[in-house]
């Protein structure tokens, strides 16, 4: 490696320093994960498992959230699996863009996030695909981890997680995640036939089921609705 | 079964990330199921929202985790980050209840 001359590639350069911003950016709120999942009864080892293994936000938040509810671990890891289903279609469009086999996918794949894809896709060539995959990737999957210990350990010192709203914060972190997606008008429709299922099953199902009721809004938009572009 | 949740949903997400990259395109590129996919975490976050809200236990109820929910609202219409999003709901919840 150290044979081969680099040309210098301020493209390169430019993503590289994007996706350390973003890596920082995303790696900070894993204390917000940290100090949700101890006030949700999980302790430190599992709460950083979490963030070790299953290393994606919104499954995280979705398996603790379910269990603080009263869920099962059933209907938690159930959701959280759902939940993960899009990472499979991020998947989908990085492994021709990334081009990597054999082990090199199977450590790629630890990577494949929100963030990660989002700063690969849209590079013109295999070499800066990957540099913006792997420099976000790395750069989240450490920052957040070390600061799911912190928010954990945090978090646990503090006493009756209710007293400092952070059962509300679970919510907001729902809210934030769910933002962006809100743009267009079939999106807006299934959150609020989501919200009016949900709710409607809480005083009729156990703890869990209603959110995964609510993903049949998804399945029956999804399957019904005709194919805009 | 904390612990059986956390490792059983851990590897299936692994699991799932390398499905994608492993897959052959075609599978996933059928116009109902890219659809689909692209609804199913809209869904759950948004009941996910309403349940953390207002649910306890079995009932309904409206408390402060609400007012930390609007603040939540208020912060993403000012495009505040998602940390000081969070963090503004879990202290708005926490006034309220003082």
């Amino acid at each position: 490696m150290s044979a081969v001359v680099r040309q210098p590639d301020p493209e390169r350069a430019g993503i590289v320093r994007d996706s350390l911003g973003v890596g920082i950016a995303t790696g900070l709120y894993g204390v917000s994960f940290g100090a949700v999942s101890v006030a949700s009864g999980l302790s430190v080892a599992q709460t950083c498992v979490l963030s070790l293994v299953m290393f994606t936000g919104a499954s995280q938040f979705a398996l603790v959230g379910v269990l603080a509810g009263g869920g099962s671990p059933v209907s938690g890891a159930a959701t959280a699996l759902l939940l993960g289903t899009r990472n499979t279609l991020y998947g989908l469009r990085l492994a021709p863009l990334l081009a990597w086999t054999g082990v090199r996918r199977l450590g790629a794949a630890h990577l494949v996030i929100d963030e990660s894809t989002a700063m690969s896709v849209t590079r013109g060539t295999t070499a800066h695909a990957r540099t913006g995959f792997l420099v976000t990737g790395w750069s989240v999957f450490l920052l957040w981890n070390l600061f799911t210990l912190a928010g954990a350990v945090g978090g646990q010192a503090l006493g009756d997680p209710r007293t400092y709203g952070l059962d509300a914060a679970v919510g907001g972190a729902f809210l934030a995640l769910l933002w962006p997606r809100l743009g267009e008008p079939r999106t807006r429709l299934v959150a609020l036939l989501a919200v009016a299922v949900a709710l409607g099953a809480v005083p009729l199902t156990p703890a869990g089921v209603p959110v995964l009721a609510a993903g049949g809004v998804a399945l029956l938009v999804g399957v019904l609705s005709r194919s805009e572009r | 079964m904390t612990w059986a949740a956390v490792l059983v949903a851990g590897i299936g997400c692994y699991l799932l990330k390398l499905a994608g990259l492993s897959v052959p395109t075609a599978v996933l590129e059928r116009p109902v199921v890219r659809r689909v996919a692209a609804l199913i975490p809209v869904a759950l976050l948004a009941a996910l929202v309403a349940v953390q809200v207002v649910a306890d236990g079995q009932r309904l109820v409206l408390d402060a985790r609400a007012a930390g929910l609007g603040a939540a609202v208020v912060l993403l219409l000012l495009r505040a980050p998602f940390l000081l999003v969070v963090f503004g709901a879990a202290a708005t919840a926490a006034l309220v209840r003082l």
